[in-house]
């Protein structure tokens, strides 16, 4: 799993590269667990390079989103792909997470 | 069964047995929605083994057996780990687990609703997984 950050203004966005699972998904936790996060306004990750995510990944975001939510920050995915957000629609986590098809869509949330 | 693989019980397996699995699969001209949910099923019972029935105790090993047979993707696990206890299994509250910041406790859920069937036995000190689904 590769992390590329990029920074604009109140925003930070996280493009994952790769395949989230119990053994890669150490790295992101890590991350979303940094406190610096906590001054952003929001939070994007673009999962269009994500190829896979198992469980372990998704219990990184169920694991921060309260914390997040908690601090005023937003958390939104975008550029999903399809096979990758039937997994989050199994369990129901697409109504309980921001998921938009679009970067700019991602920015106007 | 007609594919078999014996892996080390690291959480760094966990790519090679998908990998394998897409392997069998690579034939049968999935959907690529179907294809990954029979290797996320997989692979959530194969970290499960790995990590709570064998503690990441990589002198330890899986079997993996993996089979298409009339129209029917079937999965079989043996280790000599902890068993499973499925009787104990609650499904998950997705909001709860939210609010807690429970990191956990959903992979199951995920093999439940993907798989046909779940099933787990033991056999002396042999413990067995099994799961199958219809893909035809």
């Amino acid at each position: 799993m590769k992390i590329a950050q990029h920074t604009d203004n109140d925003t930070l966005t996280l493009a994952l590269d790769g395949e989230l699972d119990a053994s890669s998904s150490v790295s992101l936790d890590t991350e979303l667990t940094k406190p610096d996060i906590l001054s952003y306004r929001k939070v994007m990750i673009d999962c269009q390079r994500l190829n896979y995510i198992s469980s372990a990944g998704l219990g990184v975001f169920i694991s921060h989103l309260q914390r997040f939510q908690d601090a005023g920050v937003k958390l939104v995915f975008f550029n999903m792909q399809d096979k990758v957000h039937n997994v989050f629609e199994i369990l129901g986590l697409d109504s309980l997470m921001t998921i938009v098809p679009t970067a700019q869509e991602a920015a106007s949330v | 069964m007609k594919h078999a693989i014996r892996i080390s019980c690291s959480r760094s397996n966990l790519k090679t047995v998908r990998d394998f699995v897409a392997g069998v699969l690579q034939e049968h001209q999935l959907s690529d929605i179907l294809q990954n949910q029979i290797i996320l099923a997989v692979d959530e019972i194969v970290a499960n083994l790995i990590i709570h029935s064998n503690q990441e105790d990589e002198s330890k090993h899986l079997d993996i057996r993996v089979a298409v047979e009339d129209q029917e993707f079937r999965f079989e696990a043996e280790d000599d780990g902890e068993s499973f206890s499925p009787s104990e299994y609650r499904d998950p509250d997705l909001q709860e687990h939210i609010r807690a910041g429970k990191k956990g406790g959903v992979g199951i859920a995920l093999v439940n609703r993907i798989m046909d069937q779940v099933e787990f036995t033991t056999i002396g000190t042999r413990n067995f997984c099994r799961l199958s689904k219809r893909i035809g």
